[in-house]
């Protein structure tokens, strides 16, 4: 069986994924291109030409979305790189039919590689409906190449689409053909004659060879270099460019071939389109009068916002209980079956604790990203950039931003996932670099616990709207620190497409976002696991058997029900005292100490690097006031009150709200920053930042108190 | 005059584009070109980002990109 490899290129938003799904049924293989975080979707599946009567593997390779095959986004570096260096056999150009003329400008670059080629005219439904009339069989004859109406979305033209594919292939070379203007297809036909003349051997056509040159293409002019016609061949070039240079009044080759490629898609489109009704051209204008509306774009977008977290958070808390309690019931089932010896206990509170902590944050993942797809699918995201640009792009980020660092109040995790949506590197890192700002809803019961216990209920909430405010403050401030010094270099312009409002693909949209929440639950899963087995066992082991056996008499020995229990707990914090994760806390304890920190404090924040849910319970077992303490213990606001001074306490809430999100977090943010260096960098930074924003805060604190 | 000195509704020709190679080759991608006509379609509240429309691409440029675009008003 013959197998094809197809690379299907095309603009952003012209339909590729949908094409692929109605090509094939065939599950989607999703993965990422090499070194980047740019999705690489493939599908394969057998077609059975009954024409020829043989069958041929295809497969198709979904290039990332690109206007151009210039090095502006990650999306055309990668799409560029592919089609230059990959091995393939055919390129498929999906071509959006209501906008030819810009569409067709990627069309002749892509001529230009000398591939085979298919031009695929999707969405032409939706031309139709506009009146847009597109001859075919013309277009056909003036790219050289084969021309196949289609609709993705009604599934028209894919019949068509994979006979076309078949007939490329077995074809020996591709026929397509840019035209230029007189004055270079003038100096190409030279250089081809001198070639002709020399009978000279070339490895492509002379004509595509005789464009290269005249793009001064690199590789290939160290490729004929090596060639003894090359001294004969320079004064012809020469001659040619210079030509070339006095026609076109420039002697900036890339303006004159960007020129050229316009006025052949311009001259092209001319012939083969005709627009027959001037109905107004689609609804696209109508719903922007309202959505970008100087005065009520943002707030109708705060409202979509609101809806939607809305929507992740308390729906999202639904599931998220009943995730919790199956989870629970296992690690019990676990407890009974294994009993509660060492296995048990690494199978209950290690394993599964571990497991059912990951797969918590799925259902607030899904719903967010179902979000975040339709958003992105419906042509609103580009209006969402376009509303926020000019303020955030005043600290270094994008417009863009705006969604990832609003998710990052909800739950990080989802939050440097939700970053992908910025496609500047250098903007999508800052963004990730500041996103732990956003205080995290796992926060919240620290920032209770400790409003409550040092401000008292009163004046909790403000204590709490100040806390987040300066969070975000805080994180605007240090963007815009990252942007002065860290990723600094010449700004890359903002020039963007705001696509027509289209209805969204529920197939794609399944796509999108079960890919998502597998590759969640497979790549942070595994980490996270492991991460979750390694604090069981720092904070369990190792388990110190004379202060078992001390606590062990003294409970028998209590009298009361009260005192057994508070022996109980003794016991346990006296056991996570000397346990590794209360030995790290102590040895750790010096660097705390000009915050104020004792090593309860110390060894809190550091089992907050699991989970910042962990905090407060860890502070239960520390202060003695058993394993269920919870924000609202009166014991432990009791205890914490009367132990830790009113500076210290300040500068732990503050050490909290800048430090290392949790594992969970830092897992998703290595994947998506692109490497382990990333979290290094993020642990320093927001390790220095904490400890000397707490430092700040200790000593202004004591100073005001005079304490 | 510049395309950012341009208001809602108001059309344009391109004259010249005053940009960096980088610049200049996102710009031909859409169609932004020297003699093309653009149309202004919405400007954000504080003027830091502007929609114009080329042939049937709408496009969201900033300021700074708009003050590199040389046009005269049709």
């Amino acid at each position: 069986m013959k197998k094809i490899m197809v690379a299907l290129a095309g603009q952003p938003n012209v339909g590729k994924s949908s094409l692929v799904n109605a090509v094939s049924n065939a599950r989607l293989k999703v993965g990422n291109f090499s070194g980047v975080t740019v999705d690489k979707t493939e599908v394969e599946f057998v077609y059975r030409d009954s024409r020829r009567d043989a069958d041929y593997e295809i497969h198709i390779i979904d290039l990332p979305g690109a206007y151009s095959l210039t090095e502006y986004t990650i999306e055309e570096k990668v799409t560029k790189q592919f089609l230059r260096n990959d091995d393939y056999d055919i390129i498929v150009n999906v071509v959006d039919a209501t906008n030819l003329q810009r569409n067709l400008l990627l069309t002749t670059q892509l001529m230009e590689t000398g591939r085979k080629m298919i031009v695929v005219l999707n969405m032409m439904d939706e031309a139709e409906e506009e009146g847009i009339e597109i001859d075919a069989g013309q277009l056909s004859r003036i790219l050289g190449v084969p021309v196949i109406k289609a609709s993705a979305a009604r599934g028209e033209g894919v019949n068509a689409l994979k006979e076309a594919i078949v007939d490329v292939y077995e074809k020996p070379q591709t026929t397509a053909k840019v035209i230029y203007s007189d004055a270079i297809e003038e100096e190409i036909a030279r250089i081809v004659a001198f070639f002709e003349e020399k009978h000279y051997q070339s490895p492509i056509p002379y004509r595509q060879l005789a464009v290269r040159l005249l793009q001064e293409d690199t590789d290939w002019y160290k490729q004929m270099h090596d060639e003894p016609i090359w001294i004969e061949l320079l004064p012809v070039l020469r001659e040619g460019l210079e030509h070339i240079y006095l026609h076109h009044d420039t002697k900036d080759l890339d303006a004159i071939f960007a020129d050229e490629h316009f006025a052949f898609a311009k001259g092209a489109k001319m012939e083969v389109m005709a627009l027959h009704s001037m109905r107004a051209r689609n609804p696209t204008q109508k719903i922007d009068k309202l959505l970008i509306n100087k005065f009520l774009g943002i707030p109708l977008f705060l409202f979509f916002m609101w809806a939607l977290f809305q929507l992740t958070f308390t729906l999202g808390a639904v599931p998220m209980d009943w995730i919790d309690a199956g989870f629970s019931w296992l690690g019990e089932q676990a407890h009974a079956v294994l009993g509660d010896g060492v296995l048990g206990q690494v199978v209950s509170d290690g394993i599964i604790a571990g497991v059912g902590a990951v797969v918590m944050f799925l259902p607030n993942i899904v719903i967010l990203f179902l979000g975040i797809a339709l958003l992105e699918t419906t042509g609103y995201m580009a209006r969402v950039a376009f509303l926020l640009d000019g303020f955030f792009h005043k600290f270094g980020l994008h417009g863009k931003s705006f969604i990832p660092l609003v998710t990052g109040f909800g739950c990080t995790v989802p939050a440097y996932m939700a970053a992908r949506t910025l496609k500047n590197e250098r903007e999508r890192l800052i963004t990730l670099f500041i996103l732990g700002f956003m205080s995290c809803g796992a926060r919240l019961p620290i920032y209770v616990l400790f409003a409550g216990a040092f401000f008292g209920q009163e004046h909790a909430g403000n204590i709490l709207f100040l806390i987040y405010i300066s969070g975000a403050l805080l994180g605007l401030v240090m963007a815009k620190a990252l942007k002065t010094f860290v990723f600094k270099g010449e700004e890359e312009p903002f020039v963007m497409e705001m696509p027509r409002y289209r209805w969204p693909s529920w197939r794609l949209i399944w796509h999108t976002v079960y890919g998502q929440a597998l590759s969640y639950l497979k790549k942070a899963g595994t980490f996270i696991l492991a991460a979750s087995i390694l604090v069981w066992f720092a904070s369990n082991y190792p388990k110190s058997e004379t202060v078992a056996a001390t606590y062990a008499a003294k409970i028998e020995h209590a009298v009361t029900s009260e005192a057994k229990e508070r022996l109980r707990n003794e016991a346990i914090s006296a056991q996570l005292e000397q346990s590794y994760l209360g030995r790290i806390g102590k040895a750790t304890e010096p660097f705390f100490v000009p915050l104020g920190f004792d090593w309860r404090m110390s060894v809190a924040l550091e089992a907050g690097l699991a989970a910042k849910e962990v905090v407060v319970s860890t502070l239960g077992v520390l202060y003695a006031q058993g394993e269920s303490a919870d924000e609202t213990n009166g014991g432990l606001i009791e205890a914490l009150r009367s132990s830790i001074p009113l500076p210290a306490a300040i500068a732990f809430i503050v050490f909290v709200m800048i430090y290392l999100p949790c594992f969970a977090a830092s897992a998703v943010f290595t994947r998506e920053a692109g490497g382990w260096k990333y979290l290094v960098y993020l642990f320093a930074f927001t390790t220095s930042t904490a400890w000397m924003l707490s430092f700040v805060a200790y000593h202004v604190t004591r100073m005001i108190t005079g304490g | 005059m510049v395309l950012s000195e341009l208001h809602k509704g108001d059309t344009a020709e391109i004259i010249r584009l005053n940009a960096d190679k980088m610049l200049r080759d996102r710009l031909a991608s859409f169609g932004i070109l020297p003699g093309e006509h653009v149309v202004i379609r919405e400007c954000s509240l504080a003027r830091q980002t502007i929609e114009v429309e080329v042939g049937a691409t709408a496009i969201a440029l900033r300021k700074d990109e708009a003050d590199k675009i040389e046009v005269s008003s049709d």
